[in-house]
């Protein structure tokens, strides 16, 4: 419960805290901690970490989850640029074979500008919150959202670049994002418009791709420009209201991301792909608690840390569902 | 703690520090340029930098933007592709449906207002249930001396010539499909097409100017039940239109 809460606070921006004092173990990673840090446990660590840089880390996921991403949004264009009806609308809202469906984010812009609720829109937001719920909250982020997939690209420019020595990842509080978070609630509340749907490049993104681009998608290259060269993932990282809206929604998922101590080498090569490292503080010598911990909920479900991972430490998990896969 | 207490000067301020204080900044930075970003959205739409003719059934225009959640969804279903979603230009009007009327009009080709059956959440008033209840605009004559009735001449060929695009359901063609205007030219001794195509029965009609039968010359007059769809602004032959829809516009203010 305790890890639950603080994974909620690490998602609404609290600094991660430091390594746990060895009275919060439980005993079996108690056990498993002390074997790592004798002499005998730290050699035996290293020949491992030697015998397994030879592995090249598998792409299986990304693959799925890149699949997916041009999929879903293939699946809005060809519904109306082929007139088949499957997905008609927007990522904002739609129609899924005539089930409503609407963004979260965009949903509640509407509700707290418009004061009025109307049944088609409460039957979207409960079908997607469902669905979402069911498949891990932030999993919409990176099977989904259209801007993750530029996102992507404009992190492998930065990191060429960061390589190169030619720019540096200027890192930013995440707080930022809770607090965008409110203002733009505030706002669409306030003033009666949806003000942040006027920035937000999942909906510019999808309708350009639907309808044809525009003018808007000058907003977006302002974005990936940004994390490109001074801030690397800004927007996910730091700012999206949307990843904060499906966080939420995926706090309690069966869905996520499973790390096991007694495996792990705590090489940190996990880390170094996150999207939002700090839910794997955990992976750190000496900071789990357990044998076993599920990954917070700020987690996008997205697997790169399953690929990268020699040992694996990290493994998709579906709870209720283990037994049967 | 205790450090600070017995040594009351000021600490110098560690790289450490500097680096946190940098990084608090830049967040904040960046938090002010988004929401920023965001808010120049207010101009247009405070200066109405673009007045839109909505689709129809959409609510009175501030409650349209707040209630339109930028899906696009009428834009599907239109079957003469009538409605276009907004630019960055028209700050809170991104992704928010309207239609150029002169480009292509909405002609009710539908029969059942469609697009309002589409919106998700009532930003197209699901109050509409016929035609006749929309309310988009109203008709007006513009530029009477440009109205080819009021000088008394016909029409012969197309209505917008050969490259026109727009399409216009005739009824007499074809009941279920839209054609392009330019399939179906007219040879009319005066020319009526805004009386003849309009899809409101009783909206607006040709009303002669004498009763000398040897003078054809007559005036488009526009009555209450006009709805402001912009079919009689779409089929126009003159260039610009001699009738145009006044925005929003509602019969009580004519």
């Amino acid at each position: 419960m305790m890890s639950m809460l603080s994974s909620i606070a690490e998602m609404f921006g609290r600094t991660p805290g430091k390594k746990p004092d060895d009275s919060a173990y439980n005993e079996g990673a108690r056990t498993l901690h002390e074997s790592k840090r004798g002499a005998e446990g730290k050699k035996e660590r290293v020949a491992a970490i030697k015998a397994e840089r030879d592995l090249h880390p598998s792409h299986k996921w990304r693959n799925r989850r890149w699949a997916s991403i041009l999929l879903v949004n293939a699946l809005f264009v060809v519904s109306f640029s082929w007139d088949v009806q499957l997905i008609e609308g927007s990522l904002s809202a739609s129609r899924v074979f005539g089930f409503h469906m609407a963004d979260l984010n965009a949903a509640l812009q509407v509700m707290l500008a418009f004061k009025e609720i109307l049944i088609n829109l409460v039957i979207g937001t409960a079908t997607v919150l469902l669905l979402w719920w069911l498949l891990g909250g932030r999993t919409f982020c990176s099977w989904v959202c259209p801007y993750h997939l530029l996102s992507e690209l404009a992190e492998y420019l930065h990191l060429r670049l960061a390589s190169m020595k030619m720019v540096r990842d200027l890192p930013m509080h995440r707080g930022v994002r809770t607090v965008l978070y409110v203002i733009f609630a505030g706002l669409a509340f306030g003033t009666g418009y949806t003000v942040f749907e006027a920035i937000s490049p999942v909906g510019i993104l999808s309708r350009a791709m639907i309808y044809g681009p525009g003018l808007a998608l000058i907003w977006v290259f302002v974005l990936l420009a940004f994390e490109v060269f001074v801030s690397r993932r800004a927007w996910c990282r730091y700012m999206c209201p949307i990843g904060l809206t499906y966080g939420m929604v995926g706090i309690t998922s069966p869905v996520h991301v499973t790390y096991n101590l007694e495996k792990c080498l705590h090489e940190g090569d996990c880390r170094t792909v996150c999207l939002v490292p700090h839910v794997l503080e955990v992976t750190k010598k000496g900071f789990a608690l357990r044998e076993d911990t599920d990954i917070g909920a700020d987690c996008t479900r997205c697997g790169m840390c399953v690929d990268i991972c020699p040992t694996d430490s990290l493994t998709y998990d579906v709870k209720g569902l283990n037994k049967l896969l | 703690m205790s450090d600070a207490s017995t040594h009351p000067k000021k600490k110098p301020v560690t790289v450490r520090q500097l680096r946190e204080r940098r990084r608090i900044l830049r967040s904040i930075g960046a938090g002010i340029g988004v929401v920023g970003a965001a808010m120049l959205g207010f101009f247009p739409v405070v200066k109405h930098w673009m007045d839109r003719l909505r689709p129809p059934g959409a609510l009175e225009e501030n409650k349209f933007l707040a209630a339109c959640i930028k899906c696009g969804q009428c834009v599907q279903v239109c079957p003469v592709e009538a409605i276009h979603l907004g630019d960055l230009d028209e700050g809170f009007g991104v992704g928010v449906p309207y239609i150029d009327a002169r480009k292509q009009a909405c002609d009710f080709s539908c029969d059942a207002v469609q697009c309002v059956l589409a919106c998700p959440t009532g930003a197209l008033s699901h109050d509409v249930d016929v035609k006749e209840q929309v309310h988009m605009g109203v008709a007006r004559l513009s530029r009477p001396k440009a109205c080819l009735a009021r000088q008394g001449k016909g029409i012969k060929g197309t209505a917008r010539g050969d490259d026109f695009p727009g399409l216009h359901r005739y009824m007499e063609v074809d009941r279920w499909t839209p054609i392009p205007i330019k399939d179906h030219p007219y040879d009319l001794e005066l020319c009526d097409l805004c009386e003849r195509e309009c899809p409101i029965e009783g909206a607006i009609t040709i009303q002669r100017d004498n009763f000398d039968l040897n003078d054809l010359r007559g005036t488009p007059v526009v009555f209450d039940k006009c709805v402001g769809c912009g079919m009689c602004e779409m089929i126009c032959p003159v260039d610009p239109p001699a009738i145009v829809i006044d925005i929003r516009k509602r019969w009580e203010d004519v």
